[in-house]
């Protein structure tokens, strides 16, 4: 199990989704994302894209207003995982046309089921946007 | 469906929300929201529930508490619509985790949503329980997963492969029946299902060993033939990313070729040639292509050596340190780390790169090539780059020194070629970055420099010179008092002189300026003045001629909020003022620490964990009380039945022999038990510093003070000055609030032959008040077996800490022949119940002039005292 959580942050350090891949408590989910959005946030652009806190690796890219961040273990492939954050932006941006934070914040529910399309349990399950928009556009037409 | 019947609509309440300025009003819509859905669940209110899930799911991520909706998860999972169930297994997902009772009820609907005839309902299913099943849900559900694999829809079957991991994790048993469906997942064309079977290939590999041999055997090829086909294939502009084609499969298809060549030839052999083309073709002027080539890299360090690819490996990450991304280097950086084990003589040739990473204005770049660095030392290489980490120190950032200063410390404790440079670089490391120096690290340095005989003076004259100028560094001045109270002789005579030194002027009062100075300072914590006050104590014997101004200085912490500075104050002075005899004697220079000994017990004790405030000892539950004892008792060679020691001993024996600190929280105790206890502590102390007999606390020596000023302390009113007559002394004790116990009262004991040799018999008799279990009074009884006279009789005892022991002044300082001399002792046992008594005694007397000395140990107390 790779991913261990993926983050949605405005940068006024509000979360805006937030993806557990393993047993946190309320508490504990408060205090991480509290802890690792301030260390992000406190980095520039010329600084790389890793922050390591705690035993997560935290890999995080920065799209205008907003934050994605990735948690994951020590195994892990930092550069892939920025290479899906790519991916997971630019599914987004064929869903919504040109992402923000208030598509992710009025469509929770949209964004989740991308991202469920696209990880499970920690594991990238599909990278190809039409294969991870189709069960969405279905949904949508039928409704 | 009236919209206003519940509540507000989902984008209302975000609106809301969103419009909130401070968090207080953020958590009352919040609240006011949860309130409406409360009422909505409990009316049971159909029409609602999914919109008033995603509500809570919005809560959720907010971090509120949202546990009374799960219930409602599971009523939308079970009802029909594909709608509602989608929402339902989100929240199932998001608000619940497999450690919830709950969740054993889905089980049954998972069960029927996994044979469902529409396949993406089934896919929600497999998702759900990929995410978050339970040991009990992967035993039930998984003959359906197993079958699901098999599903005609490629969507199927990937979900399907990414829930076995979840499986085969939670009952590893069950992996045997994945084998072979995944072998023949692997023969398919869909990336997403080849990447989920690879990704359970490598899961089954770990769990099973058969496993892996198995795919080992029959599944190399194929693998290693997809990666060429990806490698190769042309342009497929679904899976393109930035002209590469699909990068996470080729990577996922790079780690189980890792798993399958780790440790095994042949198979490292057959991937040889598509690590090659991976390595050589693959674009490294894209974040993708760079990823794939970092993973390549790893593999090839992974599988068994053929030479000519590590060559190909090692370049490509020196080409990735030299990279202007810091990404990359990142990486790079980090895998270094990994090829240090394989290609040490490789990694060094980037040294130099690697330490300019440590000075890079990147935290993360710093931190991995710090850590690299430090395995990058070895005996050869120590001195330059420890000077180059030093030079660093100066200049790096407050939030890094931290770290730097903890590594160089290791480094130069490890590798030191020899005590001058070790003690010179300490130094440096202890005047540029004492704050963040650990305690264990400047203690360690202690037991080094008490080693290295001929470098004292040298070592004193260079901290003398150090605080100087970084007195604001707590532990370079705490080792500096310390030196200077040792060796304080040393210094202001130039004794030892090496030939690098200059010499350096240092009067006696030049040395006692220093430690005042850092005594008066208010930075200076509690430790370090007690330290200083040690210091002064020792100084006062090294330079007779300042005792009286020593004795001014200390006698300004008489008045010290702390207690301990108090009382180190008041029993210091009197030792200066009054007890001139045996104050050399007293302060004596530590023997040499045993290095031995104590690396030994560092090694054992957990860095985080040691600190040196025993603020808590008190407070915490027993058994750890005992810990903490554990090196004092060692010292005293009690034989208690001590665990080895771990944790914080190391800190608090040095702490102890140096004199240290015992702060117990003040308001933790009341009255009269507080000064009696850390008496105790401080004889203990002082025992342990090794000096010869001395006896404060309830000395009856040859001066003329029948009762030490200590005592008063402790005693509810303070003695009238008395003779040393013993039957004065006899009449002192009538005030004292401690009388022997009644005979009917409580529990008796039979009184204990504690003690006996050819000249002495020491008698305990035994009594306890009643409704104070935990302490003993004991009333010793010495009988002088010869016809001799004994005298200047001193009774001496310890115990180890989680006794404390209150001894109240001897009869008499004389034992005449065949006389006998009583002595009361009080001691309060803080694991009542749990341990037995335990105590060190020491006799001395002198008999014809000639000082006599007799040692034992007291361990047939009765039980349950």
């Amino acid at each position: 199990m790779g991913i261990r959580f993926i983050l949605m942050v405005n940068k006024q350090g509000q979360t805006r989704l937030a993806q557990y891949y393993e047993y946190l408590t309320l508490e504990e989910r408060r205090a991480l994302e509290g802890e690792i959005i301030r260390k992000c946030l406190a980095r520039n652009e010329q600084q790389c894209s890793f922050v390591e806190h705690r035993n997560y690796k935290i890999v995080y890219r920065r799209y205008a207003s907003l934050f994605f961040l990735v948690g994951v273990d020590n195994e892990e492939n930092e550069l892939a995982i920025l290479e899906f954050i790519h991916l997971l932006v630019e599914t987004m941006d064929r869903h919504f046309g040109n992402v923000c934070e208030l598509d992710i914040m009025f469509h929770l529910e949209k964004a989740h089921f991308m991202l469920e399309e696209m990880v499970m349990n920690g594991c990238i399950v599909e990278t190809s946007k039409t294969n991870i928009l189709a069960p969405i556009q279905l949904m949508d037409k039928a409704s | 469906m009236n919209p206003f019947s519940s509540g507000t609509r989902l984008r209302d309440m975000i609106r809301a929300i969103r419009a909130c300025k401070t968090a207080a009003e953020e958590r009352a819509v919040v609240r006011k929201e949860c309130a409406s859905i409360r009422a909505a669940v409990s009316d049971n209110d159909n029409d609602y529930r999914h919109r008033n899930l995603a509500k809570l799911m919005f809560i959720h991520m907010l971090g509120y508490p949202t546990h009374f909706g799960q219930m409602e998860c599971l009523k939308l999972i079970a009802a029909p619509g594909f709608p509602e169930k989608r929402i339902g297994y989100l929240g199932l997902m998001l608000l619940l985790d497999e450690r919830q009772e709950v969740l054993m009820l889905v089980t049954n609907s998972l069960k029927q949503d996994l044979n469902h005839t529409n396949q993406y309902i089934v896919g929600l299913a497999l998702c759900a329980l990929g995410n978050i099943s339970s040991a009990e849900m992967a035993r039930d559900l998984a003959p359906e997963v197993e079958r699901l694999l098999q599903f005609r829809d490629p969507n199927v079957r990937k979900k399907a492969a990414l829930c076995s991991i979840r499986i085969i994790k939670k009952v590893p048993d069950l992996a045997e029946n994945f084998v072979n469906p995944v072998a023949s997942l692997l023969k398919e064309k869909h990336h997403g299902v080849l990447l989920t079977a690879i990704q359970l290939c490598a899961d089954l590999c770990i769990v099973s060993e058969e496993a892996l041999e198995y795919f080992r055997k029959k599944c190399t090829e194929g693998i290693v033939k997809i990666l060429k086909d990806a490698v190769n294939s042309p342009y497929a502009p679904e899976y393109d990313i930035s002209g590469i084609s699909d990068p996470f499969l080729q990577i996922r298809l790079l780690r189980i070729l890792r798993i399958l060549g780790h440790g095994d030839a042949d198979a490292s052999d057959f991937m040889n040639d598509v690590l090659a083309q991976v390595a050589t073709k693959t674009e490294s002027n894209k974040n993708a292509g760079n990823a794939i080539l970092y993973e390549c890299v790893e593999t090839i360090m992974s599988i068994e050596d053929s030479g000519g690819l590590r060559v190909l490996a090692i370049n490509i990450l020196g080409r990735f340190l030299s990279n202007r991304d810091n990404n990359i280097r990142y990486v790079a950086l980090n895998m270094l780390m990994k090829a240090i084990s394989v290609d040490g003589q490789a990694v060094q040739r980037h040294r130099a790169t690697i330490l300019e990473c440590v000075k890079d204005s990147d935290a993360s770049i710093r931190k991995r090539a710090l850590e690299l660095v430090y395995l990058l030392v070895n005996e050869s290489n120590v001195k330059p780059l420890a000077k180059e980490l030093i030079d660093y120190l100066v200049v790096s950032d407050q939030d890094f020194k931290g770290d730097l200063t903890a590594k160089i410390c290791s480094i130069v404790e490890k590798l030191s070629p020899e005590k001058i440079w070790y003690i010179d670089q300490m130094l440096k490391v202890l005047c540029e970055a004492g704050n963040y120096v650990k305690d264990e690290v400047w203690h360690a340095l202690i037991v080094v420099i008490t080693n290295a005989s001929n470098l004292h003076g040298y070592t004193v004259r260079s901290l003398y010179k150090a605080i100087q100028t970084s007195g604001d560094q707590e532990a370079v001045v705490r080792v500096a008092v310390w030196c200077i109270g040792e060796y304080g002789d040393l210094l202001v005579n130039n004794i030892g002189m090496l030939d690098i030194e200059e010499p350096i002027t240092v009067t006696e009062s030049d040395a006692i300026d220093a430690i005042e100075v850092a005594i008066m300072r208010h930075t200076s914590d509690l430790t370090t003045r007690a330290m200083c006050l040690m210091a002064l104590l020792k100084l006062s014997s090294r330079f007779p001629s300042c005792s009286q101004r020593i004795k001014d200085i200390v006698t300004q912490s008489k008045g010290s909020l702390l207690l301990e500075l108090q009382q180190r104050s008041i029993e210091f002075n009197s030792i200066i003022g009054k007890h001139q005899n045996l104050r050399s004697a007293l302060v004596e220079r530590m023997p040499v620490l045993d290095e031995a000994t104590y690396s030994g017990r560092r090694a054992g004790s957990v860095p985080a964990a040691v600190s040196t405030s025993q603020g808590n000892t008190l407070n915490i539950p027993n058994g750890v009380v005992k810990i903490v004892d554990a090196p004092l008792v060692d010292l005293l060679d009690l034989g208690v039945d001590e665990p080895a020691p771990t944790n914080s001993s190391a800190a608090n024996f040095l702490h102890d022999l140096l004199g240290g600190v015992d702060i117990s929280s003040p308001s933790a105790q009341s009255g009269t038990m507080q000064p009696q206890k850390s008496g105790t502590d401080v004889l203990l102390d002082l025992l342990s510093s090794g000096s010869p007999l001395a006896q404060i606390n309830t000395s009856t020596s040859d001066n003329k003070i029948p009762v030490s000023p200590l005592n008063s302390l402790s005693l509810s009113s303070p003695l009238p000055a008395a003779t040393s007559s013993m039957m004065d002394l006899l009449d002192g004790f009538g005030p004292t609030p401690t009388p022997p116990a009644p005979k009917d009262n409580g529990p008796t004991y039979p009184p204990i032959v504690a003690f006996e040799s050819a000249s002495l018999r020491l008698m305990f008799n035994f009594s306890k008040q009643p409704g104070s279990p935990h302490i003993t009074q004991i009333e010793a009884n010495f009988t002088n077996k010869s016809s001799d006279v004994y005298t200047d009789f001193i009774f001496q005892a310890a115990v180890p800490k989680f006794l404390q022991l209150h001894l109240e002044p001897a009869s008499s300082n004389t034992l005449n022949g065949n006389g006998s001399v009583t002595q009361k002792l009080r001691l309060t046992n803080n694991q009542h119940g749990k341990k037995s008594l335990v105590m060190r005694i020491r006799i001395s007397y002198k008999l014809n002039n000639k000082d006599m000395l007799e040692e034992g140990q007291i361990s047939n107390f009765p039980r349950d005292l």
